[in-house]
């Protein structure tokens, strides 16, 4: 089923969760909705079950207007965030709610209901847990069972509200690989709530990063890590380095130094030069745009960092640096840095 | 539900291994006698004065209470149990009980699922409203009726138009006792729903529940053993009250005469043995509550883990 978001805004008293968001989800994918805390992607999720309401905006269902309906006649799957399981109910009654509140001519009888959650709780492999109640299961069965139950109603659309992040790493982990695996043996349209980078690029066909509200891009995976479109989905996914820099005349400066980089056709005034620690090398100082004495290299694992500091006019800046392995770099020697790859941004400093 | 199941685990702990480590920490020092155990003396002397307090005050009048039911033997017991007044007494108390509870029942759950579940303005208000009987002595309560709806109250005139009888009648009583005991259930159910938060309905209406099916099949069964703990308090406080119900009963005997002020009209004309029978009675409802009270608390305690 496709879903259709048309400038949706919606505002707790004076804080706007999301303003004027537009999105559509493909029918079958698997799409992540990513952020920080605060940035509305849970409200967002909720608009679209039908658990909160817009202020202002449309939802369609395959072009349908879903406002109109309530969450119970949106036949939404939602997993939410704590599980919410029937804390009285066992696993069981727990999968089988939503066909036993059937009324009229949807209502099955008992054998079919057994044999639906039963062929269920043997989909998400915990057949053998359906004697026990919520509280005598780990996270990642309660996990389990929130998505049979889900399940069990057929849903058109799949909402997973922060579906892991109760979980310890190496489940979590786990799970996910697994949750992949179910969409594709049920390609149910899928919405996925997650602030945790990792688990959306992983997972989802397509990611949705937002901020303050806003949708910033939208993209495969690959798209939004190797093609970042702003400053805060550079900064927030995956590891960056910022350097400083101005746009004077259609070229980049760092102080009164010409870098010799392109500044990518943003307009002139204060930039942010933002690069994959990965797609910096380190070079002999004089050759390279930026050039700054080495404070301190730290280890940790397989990863080295080098803080390197660039002295300019209006003070030092401190940037953190890859350094690749098998190179060597001591404190208080100086350094060249080559972005060879890199995304120029004005500074919301400038603004 | 984690959370509590953490804390819960967290007690168990933090009494049970300190005291142990302490323990075996105290016998490496001292080479036999724990450091923080009392000499057996002491110990025995607590206990005694500890026992025999409770003994006193409350092992003493609660034995009392039976001894002179009995003292002039079965017979008499009985006797003054089915006398005419005496029944009257007994069902008009079951009668308001059974009011008072059912009323309080329902709009305790009512407050609770709306304070718990919903933000609307004046809710604090409300809070603190339903606290106001346990502030608020039980004679005022009776008297703020008489005041209202009195021969000189403030409905006066309309009530007697319509011929309503609310003071000195069975309405009075009810309206009363409802009064005494309405925080029991709500209190009581307040907390636990503030703490199982609105995911779990929310859940059941995804699913497909209607509001009605949600409350019965999710809410209700959350919530059971506290709601059946609070009318079980609510019940033996509305049998047992005295104040507000003597300020409106008029003490007509065989009319509005409650069990406690049925005890006391007998007690003042020196009827012991009829007074302390019908006490016995009271005796044994709270006996009931109270046994009721451990398993309910047991039910609870499980239910949390």
């Amino acid at each position: 089923m496709t879903i259709d978001v048309v400038g949706v805004t919606k505002r707790f008293k004076t804080f706007t969760a999301l303003d004027h968001v537009s999105l559509t989800i493909r029918s079958g994918e698997l799409v992540a909705l990513l952020g920080p805390s605060g940035s509305g992607k849970t409200t967002l999720l909720r608009i679209i079950a039908g658990l909160e309401w817009p202020d202002t905006g449309e939802v369609r269902f395959d072009g349908e207007d879903a406002l109109s309906r309530s969450v119970r006649e949106r036949n939404v799957g939602f997993v939410f965030q704590h599980y919410a399981l029937f804390r009285h109910m066992n696993v069981f009654e727990n999968v089988a709610f939503g066909l036993r509140v059937r009324r009229g001519a949807d209502k099955l009888p008992e054998a079919a209901i057994r044999g639906k959650v039963n062929e269920l709780l043997s989909l998400v492999q915990i057949d053998w847990l359906a004697e026990r109640y919520p509280a005598q299961l780990s996270g990642g069965q309660r996990q389990r069972v929130a998505l049979a139950r889900a399940l069990a109603i057929s849903p058109r659309v799949l909402l997973l509200d922060e579906p892991f992040g109760a979980l310890d790493a190496k489940v979590r982990k786990e799970l996910r690989r697994w949750l992949r695996h179910l969409h594709e043996e049920l390609p149910v349209t899928s919405v996925l709530v997650t602030h945790d980078q990792e688990e959306a690029l992983e997972l989802a066909d397509r990611v949705v990063v937002m901020g303050h509200g806003r949708i910033e891009q939208v993209g495969s995976p690959a798209e939004v890590y190797d093609d970042p479109a702003t400053a805060f989905v550079h900064d927030f996914i995956g590891e960056t380095i910022a350097l400083p820099g101005e746009v004077r005349g259609g070229a980049l400066y760092f102080g009164a130094h010409a870098l010799g980089l392109d500044p990518q056709g943003v307009a002139d005034g204060p930039a942010r030069i933002l690069a994959r620690p990965h797609d910096v090398d380190l070079a002999d100082p004089g050759s390279t745009p930026f050039a700054g004495k080495v404070l301190a290299v730290r280890t940790f694992g397989p990863t080295r960092r080098a803080d390197v500091e660039l002295a300019g006019e209006t003070g030092a800046v401190v940037v953190e640096a890859a350094v690749p392995h098998g190179q060597t770099l001591e404190p208080g020697t100086r350094v060249g840095l080559l972005p060879r790859r890199y995304k120029v941004f004005t500074s919301p400093r400038a603004t | 539900m984690n959370a509590l199941d953490h804390t819960a685990h967290g007690h168990g702990a933090s009494e049970g291994l300190p005291s142990a480590l302490e323990q075996s920490h105290a016998y490496a020092h001292h080479g036999g006698r724990p450091a923080r155990t009392e000499p057996p003396a002491v110990r025995i002397a607590l206990t005694v004065i500890a026992l025999a307090f409770i003994g006193l005050f409350i092992g003493l009048p609660l034995i009392t209470v039976f001894y002179e039911a009995l003292k002039r033997g079965w017979a008499a017991y009985v006797a003054a149990l089915i006398e005419p007044d005496a029944l009257a007494a007994i069902r008009l108390t079951l009668i308001v009980a059974a009011i008072s509870v059912v009323a309080n029942l329902i709009f305790g759950l009512v407050a609770a699922w709306a304070i718990a579940k919903f933000e609307f303005p004046g809710k604090s208000l409300l809070i603190t409203l339903i606290d106001l009987p346990f502030s608020v002595s039980p004679v005022v309560a009776g008297l703020i009726y008489v005041l209202l709806f009195g021969a000189q109250g403030l409905f006066a005139a309309y009530l007697q138009a319509w011929d309503i009888k609310i003071i000195f009648a069975l309405p009075g009583i009810v309206l009363a006792t409802i009064f005494v005991t309405f925080p029991f259930v709500a209190r009581e159910l307040i907390p636990l729903m503030q703490e199982q938060g609105t995911s779990e309905e929310e859940a059941a209406i995804s699913l497909g529940a209607s509001g009605l099916s949600t409350f019965f099949r999710v809410t209700l069964p959350n919530v059971k053993w506290a709601l059946l703990y609070g009318v079980l308090l609510c019940n033996a406080r509305a049998m047992g009250e005295f104040g507000a119900v003597s300020v409106v009963s008029g003490h007509v005997r065989g009319l509005t005469n409650t069990m406690p002020l049925h005890i006391e009209i007998l007690y003042n004309e020196y009827q012991f043995v009829a007074s302390f029978a019908v006490a016995s009675l009271l005796a044994l409802l709270a006996l009931v509550t109270l046994i009721a009270k451990t398993i309910l608390e047991h039910r609870l305690a499980e239910e949390d883990r």
